[in-house]
């Protein structure tokens, strides 16, 4: 083992950390809020907005994130109207087509989610909540996001770690993130399968800090099921 | 009418309501009055319209016709773009709703909150009182239904009489003028069908206004002052407990009560 060449490495892979961080968690911000905005939508009883908002989810699901990077980052250039509007200083670096796609791509897959979590809360509930007087935006907030919120963490825990291992497809426009550095290296030195250990050694680490904080936080909003009483009842839930 | 308050006005008063879904017609033009401290239990099979008839008092379900008058004011409803019947102004519900108490079958508390959070919610949240004011005050009503030590338990935590008084307590946070019941006790063990009914009770003896629906022949027949019979979404048969016990009028009410006064 050429430990020195490990830890060089190590170094040098560190360094795209920040940028992957970055494009995981603004994607993931943004997307959350867009999301959310979808599963509304969908829940509208509107038509029209259920109708778009299923259109929207069913392009961005059915298709790979890599194509619809390949599509911001080299189709949008290809119209003029793009190209001349103000959006084009943005569009033309592949930083803000790779945060556009994974930020488009997660708000699909999490508004499905939001939707569980909102559909989850017992319909009692919501009437009690409706029969003490409370309005619709009190409602979601103090009676439908509380309990919706426990419900999606789990499955949206999957989505945050998902896209944080999906950022490295930001490499194949050029980003020098952590996969983006690895090939480089590879390329000057021929040693894949070293590198490749690194660089998915990091992804595990910032992986095991994601979901050890979702859990933590997944405790702390659910105290109601953390109580002996129901421990004892409920299996464990890890 | 058989109003004791201390105006002519009724507390609640429900005129011609109508109420279909689908083709099935539940409710088929339904008037009643409750005066301030009446207490009336409402009768009837299983798709008799009972429920129904409680839930568009507060409109939970909006009345295909008719009108609902809460202590005067009357809750003006149109017909909407797709030809359903609506609110022309929720902000006016939803004040209505707090002067109209419910409290359900299935208890229907916030299963987040403990059981105290869940009696101030409202009167913080909705009728902006001081949060301190509002926890003495559930404290207070806690301790009227019996379950002041369990005040920062989960409802999950609690059996369904106690649940069922939580949520009593909740309603009466509201100061409400008229309480709804729609069938507290029916899904309820047996023996804890009698600490509910008990408070409820207590309830009726304060003087509150209380529009029951249930199941309860005793709670009916000792503690109500008017019972109305619903029969397939009319009001079959309706007067004073007393009377209506010993000498029903209608076939349909006889029926009845001999199948659910035999036990």
């Amino acid at each position: 083992m050429d430990f020195d060449f490990l830890k060089e490495t190590v170094l040098l892979l560190l360094s795209g950390v920040p940028l992957l961080l970055q494009l995981s968690f603004f994607s993931i911000a943004a997307g959350a809020l867009f999301a959310v905005l979808l599963a509304l939508m969908r829940l509208s009883g509107n038509p029209v907005l259920d109708y778009a908002a299923r259109s929207y989810v069913f392009v961005f699901r059915g298709t790979p994130l890599l194509v619809q990077i390949f599509l911001i980052y080299y189709g949008l250039g290809q119209f003029p109207e793009i190209r001349q509007s103000f959006l084009w200083p943005f569009l033309r670096e592949p930083y803000w087509c790779a945060l556009l796609a994974l930020t488009l791509n997660t708000a699909a897959y999490s508004s499905e989610i939001i939707r569980g979590g909102i559909l989850s809360v017992p319909f009692g509930q919501i009437e009690a909540a409706r029969a003490c007087g409370m309005s619709r935006g009190l409602i979601f907030r103090r009676i439908i996001v509380p309990q919706g919120l426990i419900v999606a963490l789990p499955a949206y825990g999957n989505e945050i770690i998902l896209m944080t291992r999906s950022t490295a497809l930001a490499s194949t426009i050029t980003l020098m993130e952590v996969t983006g550095i690895a090939s480089k290296l590879i390329s000057e030195t021929f040693r894949a399968v070293e590198v490749f250990i690194c660089a998915g050694a990091i992804y595990l680490i910032l992986n095991f800090a994601i979901s050890r904080a979702i859990a933590l936080l997944e405790r702390r909003l659910s105290p109601q099921f953390h109580t002996p009483a129901l421990a004892a009842a409920v299996p464990e839930r890890a | 009418m058989m109003g004791s308050g201390s105006n002519n006005q009724p507390a609640v008063s429900a005129r011609n309501l109508r109420k279909r879904f689908g083709a099935l017609e539940v409710l088929k033009g339904i008037s009643l009055d409750a005066h301030e401290g009446d207490v009336i239990s409402i009768l009837g099979a299983s798709g008799s319209g009972k429920s129904t008839l409680l839930r568009c008092i507060n409109l939970l379900e909006i009345p295909d016709d008719g009108e609902v008058v809460v202590a005067g004011e009357s809750i003006a409803l149109r017909t909407g773009r797709r030809g359903r019947r609506e609110p022309v102004d929720r902000a006016q519900v939803d004040r209505i709703r707090m002067q109209v108490a419910m409290v359900f079958q299935n208890f229907n508390l916030w299963s987040h909150m403990t059981v105290i959070e869940n009696v101030i919610e409202a009167p913080v949240h909705v009728q902006k009182r001081p949060r301190a004011e509002a926890m003495r005050e559930a404290e207070a009503l806690l301790d009227k239904v019996g379950i002041a030590e369990k005040r920062d338990a989960y409802p999950a935590h609690l059996s369904g009489g106690q649940q069922q008084r939580a949520a009593i307590a909740r309603a009466l946070a509201m100061h409400p003028r008229v309480m709804l019941f729609d069938e507290p006790t029916s899904a309820l063990d047996p023996e804890l069908v009698g600490e509910v009914l008990r408070v409820m009770r207590t309830l009726a003896v304060e003087g509150r206004t209380m529009l029951v629906v249930t199941h309860e022949m005793g709670f009916a027949r000792e503690v109500s002052n008017r019972v109305i019979f619903l029969n397939q979404g009319v009001i079959e048969e309706e007067g004073k407990p007393a009377e209506l016990f010993a000498a029903p009028k209608s076939e349909r009410l006889r029926q009845f009560l001999s199948s659910h006064l035999q036990v």
